[in-house]
């Protein structure tokens, strides 16, 4: 077949731009990444392979071992509140939204959906200070319902600090799972609805038995995006707690820890190859996470062609 | 009769959770705007206050327009944030057609090749790029930041744009072949014209998490003339925590240029998301 065929030049040059840049800026560092992490400085300022020793290094010495658990067990708590309070909001707006002859509905998608373009700088600022108790916006909101004694510096607390910043990215992003989830509702053909409806299932009762088993496969996406971005997030944090993510280190994440560890942080000196060593330890998580999903789950989800 | 009144509740009970929401959405931007405009005093007595005459109060603007470089950050986040647009948009566009149209070896596995990018984040080559772009000499400058982007970027564009282009008609392609025309001319002639509404959407994904992003910025290009507008602020507003007419202020400015653009493409933005790419 190819011995007669020309060779079809102009299929390398749709595709040689793309490929070279992503191949340059994206693959080579990242496998230069996961390099770096098996080499240490010596003390003549050269490089020597150490294996594995960064990683019994960050696992084992208790000083390392201690930080990143402690930024793990966070991050794993900061996709805990997303998956129970986003998600489930984003599906709950976007199956009120989707019901029809719904007045207004563009309206209300444009609104909830201004926070998500929103910079992580803003969103961080502006909360700090509604939360904040000298401005006093949330303790006088507070006192209008009565709860006043309710009220406390959620972002100073270390038992709160990072559910609240939890909340925060939660009410950041819940325009993602919106849309996706819409989009997946306005796919549903009218006539499955209208079969339904003959068959009396309708209101509650036909989201739960015809909807929601029909946009499963959407829902295993906007979880698998979820994970992927709170494993990989960093700007809130550092914006809001700065990077050394207080109080007392209680909303560090890995993506602080990768900063902090990389360039240094008041007294603590960089370390290119701790930071690699942490990097390539995140690359792991992420990878296990993204191939439990698509291999766990979403090969069990069942996909319906109209 | 009895049906009719059910739905009606259930509209006023829709309604009323949509607005809930949406209040809850739309109160910080709202409360952030109003006390730009009013004394420090009013800031504090009344914070849930419009701005009344003798309340406004302009204070935080002057002292933050006459402060930082804020026309210079926002040029330079154009400039990264339309550069690496425009890269994505043809190089992703380039790379899909040649995906959805051609059957070649590899085929498969490019496709697959492109789209890891997707699930892994470029954050985690961060170590390795710095390295990179401190070898190629191009730490602090916005090439750097462009080149990130365009690679950030791509990924997903690629995904989003060959679903689309597979549904160009191959009849109308190949009568272009039967005139002649070359392929370089059926990609840009007939099929891109043909996926705009697809373009918007990629564009509008791709566009927000560059403007915003802090990572990049703060990492590859620190330095005070290639400042981007999110940086820009982190640093300006951190130098100003005391100075709370100019913190509301430089917190407005920022938020401005992104909502505008945001309602400018909403409408594309809908469309595009709700005509397929999920489907």
């Amino acid at each position: 077949m190819s011995g007669r065929k020309p060779i079809r030049w102009h299929i390398a040059v749709f595709l040689a731009p793309a490929v070279l840049v992503y191949t340059a800026i994206m693959i080579v560092p990242l496998f230069g990444t996961l390099n770096l992490s098996l080499f240490n400085q010596t003390p003549e300022r050269t490089s020597e392979f150490v294996g594995l020793a960064n990683f019994r290094t960050l696992f084992g010495d208790p000083r390392w071992s201690g930080a990143f658990w402690n930024a793990l067990g966070n991050n794993a708590w900061f996709f805990v509140v997303h998956m129970l309070v986003q998600n489930p909001i984003g599906i709950l707006l976007a199956a009120l939204l989707s019901s029809p002859r719904l007045r207004m509905a563009a309206f209300y998608r444009t609104a909830i959906f201004i926070p998500t373009i929103l910079s992580f700088v803003i969103v961080g600022f502006v909360w700090k200070l509604i939360l904040s108790p000298i401005w006093g916006i949330a303790p006088g909101m507070l006192d209008v319902v009565g709860l006043k004694s309710l009220f406390a510096p959620w972002l100073g607390k270390e038992d709160y600090a990072l559910t609240a910043l939890a909340l925060v990215s939660v009410w950041q992003f819940v325009g993602i799972p919106m849309m996706l989830i819409y989009a997946a509702l306005l796919s549903i053909p009218d006539e499955v609805l209208e079969a339904a409806e003959m068959d009396g299932i309708t209101g509650m009762s036909q989201f739960w038995k015809i909807k929601l088993p029909l946009i499963l496969p959407s829902v295993g996406i906007i979880s698998i995006l979820t994970f992927v971005g709170n494993f990989n997030a960093f700007d809130l944090i550092y914006v809001a707690q700065g990077a050394l993510a207080g109080p007392d280190f209680s909303t560090d994440i890995l993506g602080t820890f990768l900063y902090r560890t990389f360039f240094g942080f008041q007294l603590q000196l960089g370390d290119p190859h701790m930071g690699a060593t942490i990097a390539t330890a995140m690359f792991g998580i992420i990878l296990i996470g993204v191939c439990i999903y698509l291999f766990g789950i979403q090969t069990r989800l069942r996909r319906y062609q109209f | 009769m009895a049906q009719a009144r059910i739905s009606a509740g259930r509209s006023i009970a829709a309604h009323a959770v949509l607005i809930t929401y949406t209040l809850i959405a739309l109160f910080p931007v709202f409360v952030i705007l109003i006390n730009s405009f009013k004394s420090r005093k009013a800031i504090f007595a009344e914070p849930l206050a419009l701005p009344t005459r003798e309340t406004f109060d302009l204070i935080g603007y002057t002292t933050v327009l006459k402060q930082g470089d804020f026309f210079g950050y926002f040029q330079n986040s154009m400039i990264v944030t339309v550069a690496s647009l425009f890269f994505v948009l043809l190089f992703g566009a380039m790379a899909a057609f040649a995906l959805s149209e051609y059957r070649f070896r590899g085929n498969l596995l490019t496709g697959l090749y492109l789209a890891l990018g997707i699930m892994i984040p470029i954050r985690l080559g961060t170590v390795a790029t710095l390295e990179l772009m401190v070898a190629s000499g191009l730490v602090n400058t916005l090439m750097a930041l462009i080149l990130v982007y365009t690679a950030q970027g791509l990924p997903l564009a690629v995904f989003i744009l060959s679903e689309f282009m597979k549904q160009v008609s191959d009849d109308l392609k190949n009568a272009g072949r039967v005139d002649g025309l070359s392929e370089y001319t059926i990609f840009f002639r007939l099929v891109l014209p043909l996926v705009r509404p697809a373009m918007a959407t990629v564009a509008v994904f791709t566009m927000i998490p560059i403007w915003n992003d802090l990572w990049f910025p703060l990492i590859l290009a620190p330095a005070e003339s290639v400042k981007t507008i999110t940086l820009g602020s982190q640093v300006f507003i951190g130098q100003f925590v005391t100075n709370w007419n100019a913190v509301l202020a430089a917190l407005s400015l920022a938020i401005l240029p992104v909502l505008v653009l945001y309602l400018i493409f909403s409408r594309q933005l809908i469309r595009g998301i709700t005509a397929g790419a999920v489907k």
